[in-house]
């Protein structure tokens, strides 16, 4: 049950990804560092993709709370990506440590 | 302290070998009630070992199968001198408990190693549950492709052995942004209808990837529903309560219910609250002896209870 919940939310999220909605806004990133998302909030155009980049040793992952997106375990210096289509507030928290939170709002 | 393990030769040998990790924690089990010995220590003195109790089950916990960070760059070579220490011991324990983070970043490489490695071990059975470093795959299911089969995918699941009930419990699965685990309201009813049918003499034995009590909520170190499960475990006589994720020792007798948190065969974590966060504990080579410990724990009677000296390996 749990997989497909997840698979479906991938797919969704692979959706959104290469969707024709917003025109292409570029690139923002954010870092997970010393055990916080910096910076925490971000406002967007529709459009942009957000990077996030672990400058940790310790792993950390980016789990969107409405279930839009979800990284692997994001190793030191790995990255994720995801391309925010849609208006809206999206909050975000990192599985392996609860206490990161972050948002990205889309105008 | 009578029952002081540390003095003897051999002992002090095989401390010397595990000076890159915590081996693992023995459980021997007397009149229902279960003593924690350190694996290297029990494996050191197996006669004294025999006479505190029966050595019933070897907790593991924390092999980060995959870490190759500086805090210990050969986390394969400390679980297996882990293993070694099981698989000499004059009677092969019946089970071997691994309470989560089989592995470090959940990548299927990784716990193909960890099952590899885990093959070797001589003991009856083996059980595990998932830490958070299990589930961190995109789609939360390498952990479950492999071990999940015991609890039907659920992650939670109970047996019995040698007349003490086994119950293994997830507690990582649900995220509540501030940090604490989470063993949410289907486990919990769950727990209570598998404990409803146990009578109250009959030991228990629960075990979680994160503390099952408040170690230290800023980091997340707890789990919030859990005061629902001890109230459910409140009847029982004798309740051993294990955990790992936070790599040390840390110990609290409550009641009947004793709960333990175990080493890491893999790297220490700072003490609670201790620098911005939980994450591996670096030390020049010539301190990690220091810094890692072990602990020797003695037997207490009327009333019983557990004391637990850290010592460095220093």
């Amino acid at each position: 049950m749990r997989a497909v919940k997840f698979l479906a939310v991938a797919f969704l999220g692979s959706l959104f990804a290469a969707g024709a909605g917003a025109a292409d806004e570029g690139t923002i990133q954010v870092s997970a560092k010393s055990f916080m998302f910096t910076p925490a909030s971000i406002t967007v155009k529709a459009g942009t993709t957000v990077t996030w980049v672990n400058l940790d040793d310790e792993p950390h992952t980016v789990f969107s709370d409405a279930g839009l997106f979800r990284s692997s375990a994001l190793d030191t210096n790995e990255r994720f990506s995801f391309k925010f289509e849609k208006a809206g507030t999206y909050h975000y928290l990192c599985t392996i440590h609860p206490r990161m939170l972050g948002t990205v709002v889309v105008e | 302290m009578s029952d002081d393990l540390l003095d003897s030769p051999g002992r002090r040998r095989a401390l010397g070998c595990l000076a890159a990790g915590g081996a693992g924690t023995l459980f021997v089990l007397a009149g229902g009630i279960f003593t924690p010995l350190d694996l290297a220590a029990a494996a050191a003195d197996p006669e004294r070992t025999g006479r505190l109790g029966r050595p019933l089950f070897v907790q593991l916990s924390d092999t980060h199968i995959g870490f190759n960070k500086e805090a210990n760059p050969d986390v394969n070579a400390t679980l297996t001198r882990a293993i070694d220490l099981i698989n000499a011991m004059p009677q092969a324990p019946a089970l071997v408990i691994h309470t989560g983070d089989i592995t470090h970043l959940s990548r299927p490489a990784e716990f193909d190693l960890a099952q590899q490695l885990f093959s070797r071990i001589k003991a009856g059975e083996m059980h595990t549950v998932p830490g958070e470093h299990d589930t961190s795959d995109a789609t939360v299911s390498e952990y479950f492709s492999r071990f999940g089969k015991a609890s039907n995918n659920k992650g939670y699941y109970s047996f019995d052995h040698a007349g003490v009930h086994f119950i293994a419990l997830v507690n990582v699965l649900q995220f509540k942004p501030g940090g604490l685990g989470t063993l949410g309201a289907d486990q919990l009813e769950w727990v209570e209808d598998d404990l409803k049918r146990r009578s109250a003499s009959t030991p228990i034995v629960v075990f979680a990837h994160m503390p099952l009590w408040s170690v230290y909520e800023p980091w997340g170190w707890g789990t919030g529903d859990a005061p629902q499960l001890l109230a459910y475990l409140r009847r029982f006589g004798s309740v051993t309560v294990l955990n790992g994720h936070i790599h040390q020792i840390v110990q609290k007798v409550e009641g009947n219910v004793t709960f333990h948190t175990a080493r890491s065969t893999a790297y220490p974590q700072p003490a609670a609250g201790v620098g911005e966060g939980p994450g591996p504990l670096k030390v020049p080579a010539d301190q990690l002896a220091g810094v890692l410990g072990i602990s020797r724990v003695s037997l207490a009677r009327h009333p019983l209870a557990l004391a637990l000296t850290d010592r460095t390996l220093a």
